[in-house]
């Protein structure tokens, strides 16, 4: 190894907390680092970044990226994210946590976050599996993939995150792998560069848990499944994007367009109700037209 | 520092007590609300989502209790003022976000309406029954202050008390209403801005490099930072350093614990307050607190025209308790004599600062209206006759 090179992502990173608690072959880290890349790559100001976690392995990212990190209780980032976001509309707030902390016991906040259009990008690392507890059934697991209280297989129906996110009005979805490295990084830029409440989904190995329990091998294993079975689809119809066991993994961008956000259209309502008496409320950076150049990709 | 004008509605008025605490709120300083709706506390986010347009502030009608409960303290990390609004069921709700609130030292403030209960019990009619609630309800050992208002005027006073005591000490502060104040109407004075004293973060002057976010200063209190100001905060409800860091060993929760307990519990005879009348030769004292304390007065009277000495002592400030005033009354009186909107809450704290020596009498009341003032005035009659 060069010593002399740092690399690139470690500004953004709390290196004091490392090694982090993340299991080898555990797909969360490889999408933190996927994250800092993007921020590397765009042009957000970092000191007016926040990330919000949860509870659970995925929870535990704010607390090893270094902007301003808030570990809240389970489920409920995104609702802390709300009076973040809407107290100091300066700030760019990244949720970013895992599937059982957002969509199971977090899953009203979810959608209506995503009905106010809420301006906040959602990261979900999807592993199927509660992962810091030991083992248990999320709202994504498959059937008949078994868990530590579904011993036997799971036999309930999987969530659909995007079809989920789509329906309750999220501005941008999209879904990667922890094999679409470039893919991710790439889509987290197009995701800073947007505004109102986006949904980037990311399905993620648990070899500890998931994997070994179900005999799938390790890490790269998974690696090699994400790779043999992903189908790139952007654009396609939220709904047909169910995930089943080990079937095909539908990946892309399916969902990017724009309506108010909560901000915009409160605005938009105090002024044609109160007329001048209302001084618009600022909307931050997210907002500015789009003449302006605003967190694009690069390259 | 004086209240921003923007928020105060200088003047006389005519308001009842949710309408009074919610400009009470305004004129501390409170520019962010979250709430969900649920009698009989709905009236004070109904006023804040007409008024806040009118002074910068945002309101959020959010999913639930629990959403609303650490909206709020989003938008604390963000830099405002905030609190939250609800009654019995929502306030079971809002108990997790209590404990991280403390936790994590977060300056917010619910307003409780307290109604009958448990569960759906009395939505429209009264209770005092979330008292120990308020005290206990989160899991873990933390500290929290709460006060207890008895008029539409005090409504307004202690909103105010509430936010700067949160400031002041970091901690949730809770005001425990009750329907019947909350829905009582009187009269009102709201003072000029420049004649109301508000307390501002305890913002800190560090640079971000010599910054530690949980570092107490020397009343136990750490200053404070807000995102987006380059300090990269780490807020977390696990247990932690000064730096905010996980730490998962019995030393770094003793030293956390510690704290958090001991800024309150050191610093109470500089935050409890209370009333008290014709105390100085009394025989029986009557401790009470919100509407129940202006029943208690006419029980009080009654009782004065059977000939007892009997005084009052009324808690504002409801935890931290008043233990130390307790146990001097304890020495000197031959009862205290309790009645409250439930079935026994506050009266065991003056039991145990009592420390025996004195008779304590329960006045109990299972809630939907105040107790027959007549009931409190033969409580304190029999409390009298017994000890003599």
């Amino acid at each position: 190894m060069n010593d002399k090179q740092e690399n690139p992502v470690n500004p953004y990173l709390r290196l004091d907390r490392m090694p982090s608690i993340w299991c080898p072959g555990c797909g969360i880290g490889t999408s933190v680092n996927c994250f800092a890349r993007a921020i590397t790559q765009s042009k957000i100001d970092v000191k007016k970044l926040a990330i919000v976690s949860g509870i659970g392995c995925t929870g535990r990212v704010s607390g090893y990226l270094n902007f301003d990190s808030f570990h809240t209780t389970h489920g409920r980032p995104i609702a802390f994210a709300t009076g973040l976001k809407l107290a100091n509309p300066e700030l760019h707030v990244v949720v970013y946590s895992g599937e059982g902390d957002l969509i199971a016991i977090g899953g009203n906040h979810f959608i209506h976050a995503a009905r106010r259009n809420i301006d906040i990008l959602v990261v979900c690392v999807n592993n199927f599996v509660y992962g810091m507890t030991g083992g248990q059934v999320s709202p994504t697991s498959p059937e008949p993939a078994t868990f530590t209280t579904a011993p036997y297989g799971q036999f309930e129906e999987p969530f659909n995150l995007a079809y989920l996110a789509d329906s309750c009005g999220a501005v941008y979805i999209a879904r990667w792998t922890t094999f679409h490295v470039r893919q991710l990084a790439k889509s987290m830029r197009d995701a800073f560069g947007k505004k109102g409440f986006r949904f980037i989904e990311i399905i993620a190995p648990c070899p500890t848990l998931y994997q070994r329990r179900n005999r799938l091998g390790d890490g790269l294993d998974a690696m090699r499944y994400y790779k043999e079975k992903s189908v790139v689809k952007n654009g396609a119809e939220t709904k047909s994007l169910r995930i089943d066991f080990q079937s095909e993994i539908t990946v892309g961008t399916f969902v990017d367009r724009e309506r108010p956000t909560f901000l915009e259209a409160m605005n938009n309502r105090f002024q044609k109700a109160l007329g001048d008496k209302y001084t618009p409320y600022p909307l931050g950076p997210s907002h500015q037209p789009k003449s302006q150049p605003q967190a694009q990709a690069s390259a | 520092m004086h209240a921003d004008p923007s928020g105060v509605l200088t003047g006389k008025h005519y308001l009842d007590g949710n309408h009074a605490a919610c400009e009470g709120a305004l004129a501390a300083g409170c520019r962010f609300a979250a709430g969900y709706p649920i009698t009989p506390s709905t009236e004070i986010v109904e006023r804040v989502a007409a008024r806040f347009p009118f002074m910068g502030g945002t309101f959020i009608q959010m999913e639930d209790e629990i959403a609303a409960s650490i909206a709020i303290q989003g938008a604390v990390w963000a830099g405002k003022k905030a609190m939250t609004v609800t009654s019995g069921p929502g306030f079971s709700l809002m108990m997790e976000h209590i404990g991280l609130a403390a936790i994590t030292e977060t300056p917010c403030v619910f307003f409780n309406v307290q109604r009958g209960g448990p569960s759906t019990g009395l939505p429209t009619l009264p209770g005092q029954a979330d008292m120990m609630q308020a005290r206990w309800g989160s899991h873990g050992d933390y500290e929290i202050i709460a006060l207890s208002p008895q008029s539409p005027q005090e409504c307004f006073n202690i909103a105010i008390d509430a936010f700067n005591l949160a400031e002041q000490w970091r901690v949730p502060v809770l005001v425990m209403m009750d329907e019947c104040v909350g829905h009582m109407t009187e009269r009102v004075i709201i003072p000029k801005a420049e004649t109301i004293e508000v307390t501002e973060r305890r913002w800190t002057k560090k640079k971000p490099s010599d910054y530690k976010p949980f570092e107490p200063g020397p009343d136990l209190v750490p200053d404070m930072a807000k995102a987006g100001d380059g300090y990269h905060l780490f807020v977390t409800g696990l247990t932690h350093d000064e730096r905010g860091y996980p730490v998962m060993n019995w030393q770094a929760q003793e030293k956390l614990v510690h704290r958090l307990v001991n800024k309150i519990r050191l610093a109470t005879d500089k935050i409890v307050r209370f009333e008290e009348e014709d105390i100085e030769g009394a025989d029986v004292v009557v401790v009470s607190y919100g509407i129940t304390a202006r029943v208690a007065r006419r029980g009080a009277e009654l009782a004065r025209q059977k000939g007892v000495k009997v005084g009052r002592l009324r808690l504002v400030v409801v935890w931290p308790f008043p233990e130390k005033r307790i146990l001097e009354l304890a020495s000197k009186v031959q009862a205290f004599v309790v009645p409250e909107m439930n079935y026994g809450q506050m009266v065991l704290e003056v039991e145990r600062a009592a420390k025996g020596k004195t008779n304590v009498v329960c006045v109990p009341h299972g809630g939907g209206e105040v107790h027959d003032p007549q009931v409190i005035a033969d409580a304190i009659i029999r409390a009298a006759k017994r000890s003599s």
